[in-house]
C-alpha cells in the first residue's frame, strides 16, 4: 500500500489488527475500541452501538467457546475500514464450528434457554456475516457494517462528517 | 456504570429499579441473585424497571429470561417497564418482545397483575 507525502493510504482501506488475551476484561475493551472505531468511520450513534455489541458478542463467543477461557489461548481482532464499509474479523484458537450447527434461539425448545443468543444479534445488527474455519484452526467471525451514503471518516475526507442520528 | 436493583413496594408488587449495564460479568450475578432473594422471600408479583439499563449484551438477556422462567415456574409473575434505548434494541432484535409483558406506565403495569 503507497503512502502520499500526506500520509493518506491511496486504496482507501485502513486496517487495524489487535491481539487480545482471553480474559473477561477483553470482552469490554474490544467492544469500547470497536465503538471508537466505528465513530471516526462516520457511523451515528445507532449504528455504533449496534457495531459494537456485535464485536462485544462475537468476543464473548471466541472467550467462552473458542478460547473455553484459557487465559494463554489468544483472540484477534481485525478492523478494516473500506470507503463502503467496516469489516470486523475476530478469530479464535477453539476447534472451529459451523453456523449450521448453532441452535436456532427463536425455536420453541430454546426461547426460554438462557444463553444462545450472540450469533443471532450479531446477524441482526449486522448487513453481513460468516463464519470461516481457517486452515490452521479456530474459528473466524467475519462480519461488516455499510457506510451510509455521505458519511466518512474524518481521515479520510479530512472533515469530520458524521450523520446525524437517527 | 455498576449495575444496581433497587427494591419498592407498590400494593403487592415489587418494582425493581435497575440502572447500570446488565453484561456479562456486569450486573448478571448482582441481578441474578436478586431475583432469587425476592422469590425465596415470598414476592411472586416483580416488575423491573428498565428505564436506566444503559448496556445490555446476550448474557443480560439470557439472565432476564432465566429469570422470568424461574419466576413462572414458581408460580410467580415478572413484568417489564419502560425499556431503554439499550433493551429495546436488544429485545427486538432477539425477538423477545413477544416473550414479555411490557408497559410504559407503571400504575397500569402495577394494575395488570391478577
Amino acid at each position: 500500500m503507497s503512502h502520499p507525502p500526506d500520509g493518506r493510504s491511496t486504496s482507501g482501506t485502513q486496517r487495524i489488527e489487535v491481539t487480545l488475551e482471553s480474559l473477561l476484561d477483553s470482552v469490554g475493551l474490544a467492544e469500547e475500541m470497536c465503538t471508537r472505531i466505528a465513530g471516526v468511520a462516520g457511523f451515528d450513534d445507532d449504528d455504533c452501538f449496534k457495531i459494537g455489541m456485535s464485536v462485544r458478542e462475537g468476543v464473548i463467543n471466541a472467550y467462552n467457546y473458542g478460547s473455553r477461557k484459557q487465559r494463554e489461548k489468544k483472540i484477534f481482532l481485525t478492523f478494516e475500514l473500506t470507503p463502503e464499509k467496516l469489516v470486523i474479523y475476530i478469530r479464535d484458537q477453539g476447534r472451529g464450528f459451523r453456523l449450521e450447527d448453532v441452535p436456532d434461539p427463536l425455536a420453541d425448545e430454546n426461547l426460554l434457554k438462557s444463553s444462545g443468543r450472540g450469533i443471532f444479534l450479531m446477524r441482526s445488527f449486522m448487513d453481513e456475516f460468516n463464519v470461516l474455519r481457517p486452515s490452521d484452526g479456530g474459528a473466524e467471525i467475519v462480519m461488516a457494517k455499510r457506510l451510509r451514503p455521505g458519511a466518512g471518516s474524518e481521515t479520510q475526507s479530512g472533515a469530520e462528517s458524521r450523520p446525524r442520528a437517527s | 456504570m455498576k449495575f444496581r436493583a433497587t427494591p419498592r413496594i407498590v400494593g403487592d408488587v415489587l418494582i425493581l429499579d435497575l440502572s447500570g449495564s446488565l453484561k456479562l460479568g456486569e450486573g448478571s450475578d448482582v441481578f441474578r441473585n436478586s431475583i432469587r432473594k425476592f422469590l425465596d422471600e415470598g414476592r411472586r408479583r416483580i416488575l423491573l424497571n428498565l428505564a436506566a439499563v444503559e448496556h445490555l449484551d446476550s448474557s443480560g438477556i439470557g439472565e432476564l429470561v432465566s429469570d422470568y422462567s424461574t419466576a413462572r415456574r414458581e408460580g410467580g409473575e415478572i413484568k417489564l417497564l419502560k425499556l431503554s434505548r439499550a433493551v429495546d434494541n436488544a429485545l427486538l432484535a432477539t425477538k423477545l418482545y413477544t416473550l414479555f409483558d411490557i408497559h410504559n406506565d407503571e400504575a397500569e403495569a402495577v394494575a395488570s397483575f391478577r
